[in-house]
């Protein structure tokens, strides 16, 4: 094994957990402060200026709590469960592409962890683990709301999962690799994939926003008919990496959908730059998506209300996995007879 | 049976396939919140801006004093018996030889209490009162942690002699 290979890669996974936390704490703030500006309100503003210190405050006072482990809770797997949650959600950011390769006196820094060839079923491979954080958590909590909202969140995400790949699947068609650097790099410019495979592309980010239990799938912790759902139970930090799981889930998926159908680091009229700007450029590109992304989930969140559990079940069996199904099968067609009708 | 003649016939009908889809509501809905994100919101920061009030908004009471800066007010009791809230109470003294440039009248308030939490700032006070002596200022009492505290005494009521207050304009409303 390369030693300067085995630096760059540890460099880069500090970096990306940084980075990742540093980002999912601010979703939390960003969060509230789009709340906010969407009801006509203000937000948070007394923490520092503009509020910028609240993460930090928010975070204080979660360390800060008393930490209740309910007497009937399954001890080991409700401390667990949290935990899974967390790294499930870390993890998946190992194989996206977050730029094109550095070049620094000779030595070429590869923006990306592993680009491993699978990397897609990697992301959902990682993804449905992240169902037992959830399931465990409800489980143990040995909570009737808690174990309610687990089974939502499995079930939910696991039919959610179904419509995700099948929407994938004309991607890879389109594509022909199963990595997300080949994808990334097949949307050179301005011919990202959402312009070729716009319906793939709605129903992907639909299945996003359900399998990251945001608004208006957020059944799996609605306040109102389940106290918290399945962390119903959970206190103090431990409730934090909770909902700082579902912050990095979604800064997460907001950068699987800005490489998959966005472009990733491709910007139009990127071929007037080379090198390291460039690379710097696309990064800067990438990161602009993924947080347009993040206050889409946002926006998304403070438009709609929640959906009913069997409009939710009707919507992803009866709805998207038809649909997607659909857009395979026209993806064929036209990969098949596009060279033969002159096109 | 027809029982009234306000009945409706009730709309039924079946969604179409583009309202089925969902989609163009949604971004109806996206459009709507967006442009909220863009307006300006009410809020006033309040502890460092002070929302205008009207120049005869009706908080804190004051005490007043008359010309020579002897108080008016001769614990009569008037305003208690006037406040519907009932947060008004007062102890009366005679006025001693050598007072005369403290009290305006033979006999003044000892003690005079409002509590500032069982206030409902209506009015009544200055309106029962027959020496001119209590007025509403457009001040807010004070926020506090200590429910005791909302317990104004003459130390904060009665108008300090060099820095006198303003009521011409609540008297007006009354003379009006």
């Amino acid at each position: 094994m390369d030693l300067a290979l085995l630096l760059d890669k540890t460099i880069l996974i500090l970096i990306l957990f940084g980075v990742t936390l540093f980002i999912a704490m601010y979703s939390t703030y960003a969060e509230r402060k789009v709340a906010a500006f969407l009801q006509d309100r203000i937000g948070p503003d007394r923490a520092g200026p503009f509020g910028i210190l609240q993460p930090l405050a928010d975070g204080v006072k979660m360390f800060m709590k008393e930490e209740i482990i309910p007497n009937t809770a399954d001890k080991w797997l409700f401390i667990i469960g949290p935990g899974i949650a967390m790294c499930t959600a870390l993890m998946t950011s190992a194989v996206i592409p977050w730029g094109k390769n550095i070049t620094i006196g000779g030595h070429e820094i590869v923006l990306q962890v592993a680009d491993i060839n699978i990397g897609i079923l990697y992301v959902f491979g990682v993804v449905s683990l992240g169902v037992y954080g959830i399931m465990i958590g409800g489980w143990a909590s040995n909570n009737k709301f808690s174990l309610l909202g687990a089974i939502r969140a499995s079930s939910q995400m696991i039919s959610y999962e179904l419509a995700m790949g099948m929407a994938l699947i004309a991607i890879l068609m389109s594509t022909g690799s199963l990595s997300i650097r080949d994808i990334v790099e097949n949307q050179h410019g301005w011919h990202w994939n959402v312009l070729y495979q716009p319906l793939s592309c709605l129903i992907f980010i639909v299945c996003a926003f359900a399998e990251c239990n945001r608004t208006p799938f957020d059944l799996p912790e609605c306040e109102s008919e389940l106290v918290g759902g399945y962390h119903t139970e959970y206190s103090s930090m431990k409730l934090g990496f909770y909902l700082f799981a579902e912050y990095t889930n979604m800064f997460i998926s907001s950068a699987i959908i800005s490489s998959l159908y966005f472009g990733g680091y491709n910007f139009p009229g990127m071929d007037a730059f080379s090198g390291n700007t460039l690379a710097i450029i696309g990064t800067a590109v990438f990161f602009a998506k993924i947080f347009f992304f993040i206050f889409f989930f946002m926006w998304i969140r403070w438009t709609l209300p929640r959906f009913r559990y069997d409009q939710l079940m009707r919507l992803g069996w009866q709805v998207l996995i038809p649909l997607a199904i659909f857009n395979i099968l026209a993806t064929g067609t036209w990969m098949t007879f596009k060279g033969q009708l002159g096109f | 049976m027809q029982l009234t003649n306000r009945s409706k016939v009730v709309s039924n009908k079946q969604m179409t396939l583009a309202e089925k889809m969902y989609l163009p509501a949604i971004l109806g809905g996206m459009w709507i919140t967006i442009r909220h994100f863009f307006r300006k919101g009410a809020t006033v920061r309040y502890p460092e801006v002070k929302r205008e009030v009207s120049t005869v908004y009706r908080g804190k009471h004051v005490l007043k004093r008359d010309e020579q800066g002897r108080e008016n007010c001769t614990a009569c009791g008037l305003c208690a018996v006037a406040c519907p809230a009932e947060a008004i109470t007062m102890d009366a003294a005679e006025r001693k030889k050598g007072e005369e440039h403290l009290y305006r009248e033979e006999k003044y308030a000892a003690k005079y209490e409002i509590n500032m939490l069982r206030c409902i700032f209506c009015g009544l006070c200055e309106e029962a009162c027959p020496k001119q002596a209590i007025y509403l200022t457009p001040e807010f009492p004070a926020a506090n942690y200590d429910r005791s505290n909302f317990i104004f005494g003459k130390d904060k009521l009665v108008e300090p002699i060099d820095k006198r207050i303003d009521v011409s304009l609540r008297k007006k409303v009354h003379t009006s």
